[in-house]
């Protein structure tokens, strides 16, 4: 069985074809940070980095991403210090349950990226931009059911306008 | 999900006989979930993640080549830098959300399913999952149903907007056949009205693989892709209009027309482009232009308020274009764009 890497460590890819990465790291890697909510790709709970673009691993099948890098919660952070966007989490309390949080923050880590590489957002397109409102757009796939949002929004233009 | 077998798509070079029912896999966002709601149950997947050629966008002089496995990010990026892909630029970014056009693909997009309630619930009868069976979406909850090109056995809609686009950038997609032909079908012609056999959607041969989309380069005027929703982001839309169109001394010179989300397939409207051209663009005749389009329509209920909020939406964006022809003759691409 080809490879997969997760978090910077090589795993044999799952046996069973079926397995999707979410269910592959909770069941066979014991590793809960990406969180499973509709399992259909329609509430961004279990959002993932494969090959550092953001992606739903609940409709990933594993097999598929051979060869692939895949970065989880579990693998933002530096040894010693926490991800800023994860210190903004803390500092804007952008979370009551936090079910929605791990998801929410790989959102946020990727968006930086996809705004420091001028990908267009729908709202490029809107009479009446502003950052403020593209941020919110680039976020919209990442739900919470305590609405937490107006913090989450909150901690992720913070570490944006620092960058 | 059913148990299957993977085939990775190098080592497919027979597609004739498959064994039992194939698909292929490309993103897989929306066949790995039907899948897991058991409307999908392949024996065998075709996996196409390792086919590297078809990741390639390219251009000549008379077209756009979008190879099929592109994913919905960098085709989005690629026509937001050509004014005369905009609308396909506008479509994409308006669907779904980051996550998923990271993974969706140009292909899959074209050819995924529809989001009928009551085909992915399979405690209800419907044609399209199990022929002969009933529609069950008639007569019951139906408001994000078709209103145009449907029949008794089945009023699903199409959900795609890159579709919707493509249909009015008049694309194509080039495909082999299970026997090693290759050929071109215009999306305009790809896929079938439900008739009495809704569960065959497209014109394509049981495992046809679509290789890249073409899409013509001609002149561009402006181009607005509308999509109206119950929220402003990461929803269906219940209706949309894909327009591009020309002006020269208030005469409209060329225009292209698609709808979203009210047919069966994305919707051409033909009619309504004929009717269009050649006349003075004034609001009396976008407003005549809007019966013409929505003549044919046909509500179940629950949708009847779309062929209003279509002929509506049509108005405005046909009046927005216009205006700005006028303003800026020979402009190309959005009317806003950063
Ligand atoms: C929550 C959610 C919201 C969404 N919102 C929107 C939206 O607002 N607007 C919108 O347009 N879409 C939306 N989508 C749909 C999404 O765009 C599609 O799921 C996606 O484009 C499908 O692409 P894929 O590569 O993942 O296809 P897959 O799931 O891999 O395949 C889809 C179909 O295409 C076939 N196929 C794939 N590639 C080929 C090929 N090369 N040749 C022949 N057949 C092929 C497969 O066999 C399958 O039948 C949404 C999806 C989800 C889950
Ligand atoms: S669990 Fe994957 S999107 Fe909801
Ligand atoms: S913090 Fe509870 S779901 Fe978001």
């Amino acid at each position: 069985m080809p490879d997969i890497t997760i978090n910077g460590r090589a795993y044999a890819l799952p046996e069973d074809p079926r397995t999707t990465l979410l269910d592959f790291l909770h069941q066979e890697l014991a590793m809960f940070g990406a969180k499973k909510g509709c399992d259909h790709g329609q509430c961004g709970a279990c959002t993932v980095l494969v090959n550092d673009e953001r992606m739903n691993a609940c409709l990933l099948l594993a097999f598929q991403l051979a060869g692939k890098t895949v970065t989880t919660i579990e693998g933002i952070a530096s040894e010693d210090a926490l991800h800023p966007l994860q210190q903004a989490f803390i500092d804007k309390d952008a979370f009551q349950c936090g079910y929605c949080t791990s998801g929410q923050i790989c959102s946020g880590v990727a968006l930086q990226q996809e705004l420091a590489d001028n990908q267009p957002s729908t709202l490029w397109f809107d009479e009446h931009y502003t950052r403020l409102e593209d941020v919110k757009e680039r976020l919209s796939g990442n739900l919470c059911r305590c609405g937490a949002y107006p913090h989450i929004v909150e901690a992720v233009t913070t570490v944006t306008e620092a960058e | 999900m059913k148990p299957f077998t993977v085939m990775p798509l190098e080592e497919a070079n027979d597609l004739r006989h498959p064994s039992g029912s194939t698909r292929f896999l490309a993103g897989g966002t929306n066949l790995v979930d039907l899948m897991k709601h058991q409307i999908e149950t392949p024996d065998t997947l075709i996996d196409l993640s390792g086919w590297k050629s078809a990741n390639t966008i390219c251009e000549d002089e008379d077209q756009f080549l979008i190879g099929a496995m592109v994913s919905n990010t960098a085709l989005a990026k690629f026509a937001y830098q050509h004014p005369s892909l905009s609308l396909l630029a506008q479509a994409l970014l308006s669907g779904a959300t980051v996550q998923l056009r990271n993974r969706a693909t140009t292909a899959g997009n074209l050819l995924q399913r529809t989001r009928c309630y009551q085909f992915y619930d399979t405690t209800k009868p419907c044609n399209k999952r199990e022929p002969g069976s009933g529609c069950s979406a008639i007569g019951s909850f139906n408001r994000i149903h078709a209103i145009l090109g449907t029949s008794p056995h089945c009023i699903a809609s199409h959900p795609s907007d890159m579709a919707t686009a493509m249909t009015a950038l008049d694309a194509s997609v080039n495909t082999i056949t299970p026997d090693g032909q290759t050929r071109s079908i215009p999306v305009r012609q790809l896929y079938k009205l439900p008739g009495d056999t809704p569960h065959l959607e497209t014109w394509l041969q049981e495992n046809e693989l679509i290789v890249n989309v073409s899409i013509p380069k001609h002149s561009a005027g402006t181009q607005v892709y509308k999509k109206v929703r119950d929220r402003s982001s990461y929803a269906f839309a219940l209706v949309s209009v894909a327009c591009d169109m020309q002006l020269k001394d208030g005469i409209i010179t060329d225009v292209r027309l698609a709808f979203g989300s009210v047919g069966p397939h994305p919707w051409h409207a033909q009619s309504t482009e004929s009717f269009l051209k050649g006349k003075t663009a004034t609001a009396a005749l976008f407003e005549e232009a809007a019966e013409i389009a929505l003549s044919p329509a046909q509500g179940f209920g629950g949708n009847d308020y779309k062929i209003p909020m279509l002929k509506r939406t049509l108005i405005h964006v046909l009046q927005q274009v216009a205006d700005h022809q006028s303003a800026q003759p020979g402009h190309q691409g959005a009317i806003y764009a950063r």
